[in-house]
């Protein structure tokens, strides 16, 4: 029920949203919660395994158990805590894990058989038969216990990744972060302060405490007012930071249009990584629940919650009220709701020694044992020193006591101590780099002891900097000491619960003791106590203290599992903004690419590149007529392909061809200037690393090409060995992969289409098979390569980039006077088969040289990086798989890439396996033909063997072959 | 005798320009790597002095001279814009067409930086040069007195344009909010 004149809520802007498809109103400034409680819905949800139906508990970010989905569009958001979500017109949310409507859950069942499901139920029940669990019991019981779902569609939302430098980080706006942040920001110092709330001040929303004489939250507006007018202040509200990690870094998670019914284009969140030098933690405290039977029932809720819906909301959240406390704190709700003319039923303190006076029952040294009622309270059994007597009541509110919310403190494995004055855990000094704790967050909870603090830490702060500050005036506020005895569970039959959010009980704890699970970290994983989207906030210090209890070892003894980022729930749309779909990695395009997709190509990937895959011409249906087209093509007259994307290295020095030398198996000081050679680069390891060609364009100057997509592989190889290997050697190299565009003209016809381009025209005197160098065209320099890779008379002619697009279309005009055209990869793989030649396919990593039949290209005349380590035993000799050639002879005349090579009468088992395919193509002329690798291979030529594939369900009979199927002397090149 | 014609790296793809800051592509300017050899520091800093008026900057560092400009790229590695070298004890390629070079300006661009890059490029000073990521693209970077220069890879254009575009609309959006 809503109060007049009460709370931080606008009345003059009133706000539709609908709940379970059903529309209320509420106010700006409300959130999901309070608006919920306004309009006295009381059930909100189910939990998560019993499906009991629970009520709003908290006022934060901690809400065990209202969480929704929220539906937009084609997304839902799942498990958004309600009690953070702030309402907008277009707010649709929807209660979560229920079967039926939320008031006719059928999961309720599981609550009768709750005998039967305690902790280590699934682990004791599940384990037989054994292939049930993956098929019946695993599904089932996802079904039945869970939290929101997901649309199932992919996001289309913009998400947002940020990064954030500042000299003093301030979580937390509460009085002590306030405090830090004015006395950081008026030193001088770069300022962050993130606030998890979209209202600064902290607990001065939710309280009647007054500051300087004003109310706290009026005192909290006027100071955020005055940090957001300093040019060296970054207010963040609505952002959680989630994660300390090393070097002063932290994770936050800002919600940026969240909370309006249109984004415009905003992102829903932001990924902040905020780095800085020193940090002020002021994160405050969490109310925690003390366990009873049914004290999970909707209407039973923090008694620091049940006064901050009044105080901030204007919501009055029950007619009949009774308070249960163990500590001073709790008393406050009852004023507060007194002085707002709720009828107080009993003020309950576990305290025989409480110093309390109020106009209502006070039952001193007594405890709330019972919750009557299912769908809401309805009464309340209060024990105490005389018997049991129940009470009516429709709300009640409950405080154990505060924890100091620590969690940050321990993302780098820190642990917290523990403080008997408040009876919870606070940080100890020094557990994050740089970090100081300030207020309630390290255990000071009056709002002068937060200020105070909050001042001191960030003087501290400021002090590593080498900052001096004065301190800002302190304003008046009260100081009142914090008295607490402990009180974690109340004795008595039935189920008290521990943690709402994964249904766990005082008595699952104890099993979990008597089973011997009996250290913390064996406990939460035993009854899953901590391990839901609070994270245990709620119930972590509560179950340890039932644990401490069970076991006879003391609290401190027992210790806290461990706390880990993020801290609270973050979408992985936020962390992996900017990664989804094409935002995966960079796309490379080649300068021909334009003119090549309006040729209708399709593109496939090589490394980041785009490349072609056949360019299919009118009539033709499949792709293999287009790639048989262009493989004629070039076998007949002239083919044009974009090698752009093959990596170029321009490696220079007095030493480089010492340095060529050492990284090549092959020689490459005796290669004379204007000539290619093909060279082949181990790893230290002794297996094939690369492979590719290299021109001498002068005595000190190389461009060594690599394949596309291991170029940055190589550039790094390359550094590595100069840098850590071979230091003495005078070189130095760069890409050049992006300053040339590179064509391949390969085909009979291939001199005479670049005649007609080439500013003076070639012939084979000049420019024989393996020559390079300068050519000119339209007056332009440009680089000419005799070098073929489809086993063709061929070049690769480059020019600088820019000039790439006109010279692709120049080069296709004249081929087409030629009959000829550009080909694809498809063609160019055919092509390579048919002659043999290795891509990374074959040199896959597992390979040597000896296995794909170069070993003599290791020169024995010098040494070479993976020379020795190649001549290590068992990588040569007949058991070695040995790169072959196939062609199919049966009537099947498939081939496949992948498929496992057998002797025709063995069964096709792994035992039996001699090898494998590697790559496979039509040739127009030969038919199928295969590469593979065969144990001993070179000892079974003209075998036949047996190809199963056992994916496609393909067997074909193949006979060995030499893996150059076309050509042999290589004539065709020379020509 | 065969025309050949020159296409910019951005070609068609800029200028955008969204709430004051605009992405433009850079006028095309001769740039060579240039990588002394051992111990040549001095003398090729020296030359180049003499040449174009600015020698060899610090690590992170451009020095702009009257006959062109010279940044520090890497290890042992500068670039020079501009500018006809002589002949020097260093390595020297051509990247001119290897490069997507383009201006950020405007009173936000540090923010939409914020977005793409994580150094603090709103703390760099006039002349700084960094070696980071834009994206996932590896990229240079210069702080200029009206914003950033950007160089990418070439082949990079569109993703650069594209990734450096959608953060200018999303502040742009949340500037209006």
């Amino acid at each position: 029920m809503r109060l007049p004149n009460r709370g931080l809520v606008d009345r003059s802007k009133r706000v539709s949203f609908t709940f379970d498809g059903t529309s209320y109103q509420g106010f700006e400034g409300d959130t999901l919660a309070s608006a919920l409680l306004a309009n006295n819905v009381k059930l909100v949800g189910r939990s998560f395994k019993y499906h009991r139906p629970r009520g709003i508990m908290s006022d934060g970010s901690q809400e065990p158990n209202g969480l929704v989905e929220l539906h937009r569009g084609t997304q839902i958001t799942p498990n958004v805590r309600m009690t953070q979500q702030e309402l907008h017109a277009s707010l649709k949310a929807r209660s979560q894990n229920h079967w039926g409507s939320l008031e006719w859950d059928v999961l309720e069942l599981n609550d009768l058989l709750s005998p039967f499901l305690s902790a280590g139920f699934y682990y004791k029940t599940f384990m037989w038969p054994k292939a049930f669990w993956e098929k019946l019991y695993e599904p089932v019981i996802r079904r039945a216990a869970g939290l929101g779902k997901l649309s199932m569609q992919a996001n289309d939302e913009y998400y947002e990744k940020a990064f954030a430098f500042c000299d003093v980080l301030v979580i937390g706006s509460g009085p002590a972060g306030l405090m830090a942040a004015l006395t950081a920001a008026g030193a001088g110092a770069d300022v962050i302060l993130c606030e998890e709330d979209f209202r600064a001040g902290g607990r001065l929303n939710f309280e009647t405490i007054a500051v300087g004489g004003q109310p706290g939250a009026a005192w909290a507006e006027a100071q955020i007012a005055k940090l957001r007018a300093m040019p060296n202040v970054r207010v963040m509200t609505r952002t959680t930071v989630t994660g300390a990690y090393d070097g002063g870094t932290y994770g936050a998670v800002q919600r940026v249009s969240h909370h309006l019914a249109d984004a415009q284009g905003a992102p829903v969140e932001t990924f902040w990584r905020i780095v800085a030098k020193g940090c002020v933690y002021a994160a405050g405290a969490m109310e925690r629940p003390v366990a009873f039977r049914n004290n999970d029932r909707p209407g039973v809720m923090m008694a620091s919650a049940m006064r901050g819906y009044l105080n901030r909301f204007g919501v009055q959240v029950g007619q009949r009220a009774v308070i249960f406390g163990n500590n001073d704190d709790a008393f406050r709700t009852a004023q507060d709701l007194a002085e707002a003319g709720v009828h107080i039923a009993a003020y309950v303190d576990s305290r025989n020694d409480a110093t309390i006076k109020g106009d209502f029952p006070i039952h001193l040294g007594s405890q709330v044992s019972n919750v009557k009622g299912r769908m809401g309270v309805e009464g309340v059994t209060i024990t105490g020193p005389s018997g049991s007597d129940d009470v009516m009541a429709d709300c009640l509110g409950v405080s154990g006591g505060w924890n100091p919310t620590v969690h940050l403190t321990c993302h780098m494995n820190g642990r917290p101590q523990w403080n008997e004055n408040i009876v919870g855990f606070i940080p100890k000094p020094g557990m994050i780099p740089g970090m100081e704790v300030a207020g309630a967050a390290g255990g000071t909870f009056s709002t002068h002891g937060c200020m105070k603090s909050g001042i001191f830490r960030a003087k501290e702060v400021l002090k590593a900097l080498g900052i001096t500050a004065r301190a800002p005036r302190m304003p008046e506020a009260e100081d009142a000491p914090y008295r607490i005895k402990p009180l974690w569970a109340v004795a008595g039959k039935g189920r008290a619960w521990l943690d709402f959010q994964n249904d766990v009980t005082v008595k699952d704890v104890q099993l979990a003791a008597q089973e011997n699970m009996a250290s913390v970290e064996h406990m939460k994983r035993y009854t899953t106590q901590g391990m839901a989207p609070d994270q245990g906030k709620n119930s972590n210090v509560g179950a340890l203290a039932v644990l401490a209890d069970a076991t006879g070892r003391g609290i401190p003894e027992t210790g806290t599992t461990t706390f880990r980022p993020p801290y609270m729930p973050v979408s992985i749309a936020a962390m992996g903004a900017g990664a989804q779909g094409d935002g995966f990695a960079p796309q490379r395009y080649m300068t021909s690419d334009r003119r090549t997709r309006q040729m209708a190509a399709p593109m496939i990937e090589a490394g980041l590149w785009y490349r072609p895959s056949y360019f299919p011409k009118a009539g033709e249906t499949h792709w293999r007529q287009s790639c048989d087209r262009e493989v004629t093509m070039v076998r007949s007259s002239v083919g044009i392909c974009d090698v752009s994307t093959l990596g170029k290295i321009d490696v220079q020095g007095p030493d480089v061809a010492a340095f060529l030398d050492f990284v090549y198996t092959n020689t490459f000081s005796t290669l004379k200037v204007g000539r290619v050679r093909y060279g082949l680069m181990l790893r230290e390891d002794g297996h094939v690393l690369d492979d590719g060609t290299t021109a001498r364009l002068a005595d000190d100057h190389f461009v060594m090409t690599t394949t596309t997509a291991a170029a940055g592989l190589v550039m790094r190889h390359l550094e590595f060995v100069h840098q850590c290997l071979r230091p003495d050697l005078d070189v130095r190299f760069i890409s050049t992969t992006e300053q040339w565009a590179q064509f391949a003209v390969a085909g009979p016809r291939s001199r005479d289409l670049l005649n007609a381009v080439l500013d003076t025209p070639i012939d084979n005197d000049t420019f024989p098979f393996m020559a390079c160098g300068e050519v000119s065209i339209g007056k332009l320099k440009a680089r000419l390569f005799r070098i073929s890779f489809s086993g063709e008379h061929a070049y690769e002619l480059a020019v600088p980039a820019r000039y790439g697009a006109s010279l692709f279309e120049a080069l296709l005009e004249e081929a087409e006077k030629h009959e000829g055209g550009a080909y694809g990869m498809e063609a160019l793989n055919v092509m390579r088969i048919e002659k043999g030649f290795i891509t990374h396919a074959e040199i896959h990593g597992r390979v040597t040289a000896y296995d794909i039949g170069m070993e003599r290209m290791i020169s024995p005349k010098k040494d070479c990086i993976g020379k020795t380590a190649a001549q290590r035993p068992g990588l040569q000799g007949a058991h070695r798989e040995q790169l072959v050639g196939l062609q199919p002879v049966g009537a099947v005349k498939e081939l496949n890439a992948g498929a496992f090579l057998f002797d025709t009468d063995a069964d096709p088992t792994a035992k039996n396996q001699l090898g494998y395919t590697t790559s496979v193509g039509f040739s127009p002329e030969m038919g199928m033909l295969g590469m593979a690798f065969l144990k001993d291979g070179r000892n079974r030529m003209n075998h036949t063997l047996k190809l199963v594939d056992r994916i496609r369900d393909v067997e074909t009979l193949v006979v060995v072959c030499d893996p150059v199927f076309m050509d042999k002397a290589g004539d065709k090149a020379r020509g | 005798m065969v025309k050949l014609t020159e296409t910019s790296a951005c070609a068609g793809l800029l200028p955008v320009s969204h709430s004051g800051v605009t992405l433009r592509e850079l006028d095309a300017t001769a740039i060579t790597s240039l990588a002394p050899y051992n111990g040549a520091e001095k003398a090729v800093s020296t030359a180049l002095k003499r040449a174009i008026g600015a020698g060899l900057p610090d690590a992170g560092r451009l020095i702009a001279g009257p006959k062109g400009c010279i940044l520090w790229t890497g290890r042992g590695q500068y670039f020079v814009l501009g500018g006809t070298l002589p002949k020097l004890k260093a390595a020297t390629t051509d990247q001119t067409d290897a490069w997507a070079c383009v201006a950020l300006e405007g009173p936000a661009a540090s923010d939409v930086l914020a977005r793409l890059c994580p150094l603090d490029t709103g703390a760099m000073d006039e002349g700084d040069v960094a070696r980071s990521l834009i994206g996932h693209m590896s990229a240079i970077i210069i702080r200029r007195s009206d914003g950033y220069d950007l160089m990418v890879f070439r082949s990079m254009a569109r993703t650069l344009v594209h990734e450096v575009e959608t953060v200018m609309k999303s502040l742009a959006a949340q500037a209006r909010l």
